[in-house]
């Protein structure tokens, strides 16, 4: 039977100070993802190995981790693309690390709430007066960005993010869009208000890879970069034609 | 919550002065300095050269390729230099000299290109 | 068998590790040491710029001083130096055009225009600038 080596890293902080590696030979079968990999030395090897995974489909998010250095979803990627090995497989990037390949990710839920991912409404009308519809083209203006699975493989992906755990970062940003996008929303200005603080948009410097390796093709980078625009475009509307509402 | 201001400003200076020297800066480049120097080209004549640079309408365009390109560069060197060298404690003084010296530039580009000739 | 206990570890309360981000972060993938130096390409821009304010003032100062300048601008370090210049200047335009659809929505009513239009389009406008550029400065020769 094939198989590969697997380092893993290791964080046992009752025990440890310091993170280390510990490195399993995986046999393997033909079409393996790495997360069958790691379920493997789980189940057979060491139970004490402590991760997140859930729907093995790349639609729950859970299983994002760093596999020889890059931010990737576990359940999508094939042992097959990473050989011959050793795999390396490390927590996500930028975050604190809570166990073994244990994240916590409070910091991104409390960024995510910030930036009001909800339809925000004026006025609500009344029931009566039925839903709020929409047409396929008005769809089309976010529907790339509601495809987020909130796997934060962006921000691991973000040095800016790394290097300054502020900066509100890559998916947030993109789920502001997408709300600004749509017909129903009446949000944007004070998600402007959020973003045009220190900690929003304007730590970005396009970098990039954020959209590289988003797994369901939002482009957080281009969502970032139509924020500026639309910031600036705001701000020369507020100078050059003051008496006209934002 | 206050909008940080300044940063639509620099970031159309930014942008403007990236998209100006993208499409203008290597042509001239490749002629001006490269081509014509090696002879690769006819030399552009003096008065001809004059006429380019120092008609009006060519004071202005330098004006505005000039200071475009400072601000383009301050922007782009003042994120470099903190995120690159992680001096995030220095991101006030480290923006306040790189826009310092982009308008200095800008400063010296007036002067050159009112006073000259 | 029991190991040792962590002497800063207590018990319910989480003791998270944090990875120090390294002094070269950049160094780490190909693509942050193309975005460094992507970035880095501006401070070639503003030579250029300079460079060009330069020569407006030598030829306000006379025909003799611009020969003067032109002879500095045919020394081969000065030719070698430039053709180096003009490589940047080059990843510059190319890195910033190619990222310029990924900022740029525009739309003619309620067509989008497709981002490969976006991107042909400034490549296009490269194009003919720089054709004009050309035929200005040959034009004048």
């Amino acid at each position: 039977m094939k198989s590969v080596a697997v380092e893993v890293l290791r964080y046992r902080p009752e025990t440890e100070a310091e993170p280390s590696f510990d490195v399993f030979d995986v046999p393997y079968e033909d079409n393996w993802m790495i997360l069958d990999a790691i379920n493997h030395i789980k189940d057979q090897v060491d139970g004490t190995l402590s991760y997140r995974w859930a729907c093995r489909m790349g639609v729950c998010g859970s299983c994002g981790m760093m596999v020889n250095g890059k931010p990737v979803l576990t359940c999508a990627t094939y042992v097959e693309d990473v050989l011959p090995g050793p795999v390396r497989v490390e927590p996500l990037r930028g975050f604190p690390v809570v166990r073994d390949l244990v994240t916590d990710i409070q910091d991104f839920m409390v960024k995510l709430q910030r930036v009001k991912p909800w339809i925000i409404r004026e006025e609500e009308k009344p029931l009566a007066e039925g839903e709020y519809l929409q047409t396929p083209e008005e769809l089309e203006d976010y529907k790339q960005y509601s495809m987020c699975i909130n796997c934060m493989l962006c921000y691991a992906a973000c040095p800016i993010y790394e290097l300054d755990p502020e900066f509100i970062g890559p998916a947030a940003i993109a789920l502001a869009q997408r709300y600004n996008l749509d017909s129903r929303d009446q949000g944007r200005e004070e998600r402007m208000d959020v973003l045009s603080q220190h900690d929003g948009m304007w730590g970005c410097t396009f970098v990039g890879d954020c959209s590289v390796v988003c797994p369901k093709k939002v482009d957080p980078a281009g969502a970032i970069q139509r924020y500026k625009l639309d910031a600036t475009v705001d701000w020369f509307q507020s100078v050059l034609m003051p008496w006209r509402k934002r | 919550m206050v909008r940080r201001s300044r940063e639509p400003v620099l970031w159309a200076m930014f942008s403007g002065g990236g998209m100006i020297a993208a499409l203008l800066l290597p042509a001239t480049v490749a002629v001006l300095w490269i081509a014509a120097p090696l002879g690769w080209v006819e030399a552009p004549s003096y008065e001809g050269l004059r006429l380019l640079f120092l008609h009006p309408i060519g004071r202005l365009s330098l004006f505005a390729v000039a200071t475009l390109s400072f601000f383009h560069w301050a922007h782009r060197f003042r994120y470099t230099v903190y995120d690159g060298l992680q001096l995030y404690h220095l991101s006030q003084l480290i923006a306040i000299l790189t826009y310092s010296i982009a308008v200095a530039l800008t400063v010296i580009a007036g002067f050159v290109l009112v006073t000259t000739g | 068998m029991a190991k040792a206990l962590n002497a800063g570890y207590k018990r319910h309360y989480p003791k998270w590790h944090r990875e120090r981000v390294p002094i070269f972060w950049w160094l780490r993938s190909a693509s942050y040491v193309k975005f460094m130096f992507r970035e880095l390409t501006s401070l070639f821009v503003a030579y250029a710029a300079g460079l060009l304010l330069v020569q407006a003032w030598v030829l306000g100062q006379g025909a003799a001083a611009h020969a003067r300048l032109l002879n500095w601008l045919s020394h081969p370090a000065v030719v070698t130096w430039h053709v180096i210049l003009l490589a940047t200047l080059l990843f510059h335009t190319v890195t910033w055009l190619n990222l310029t659809p990924q900022a740029l929505v525009l739309r003619l009513g309620r067509w989008r225009v497709p981002k490969t239009v976006v991107w042909a389009g400034h490549y296009a406008a490269w194009l003919v600038l720089s054709l004009v550029i050309v035929c200005l400065f040959v034009g004048v020769a």
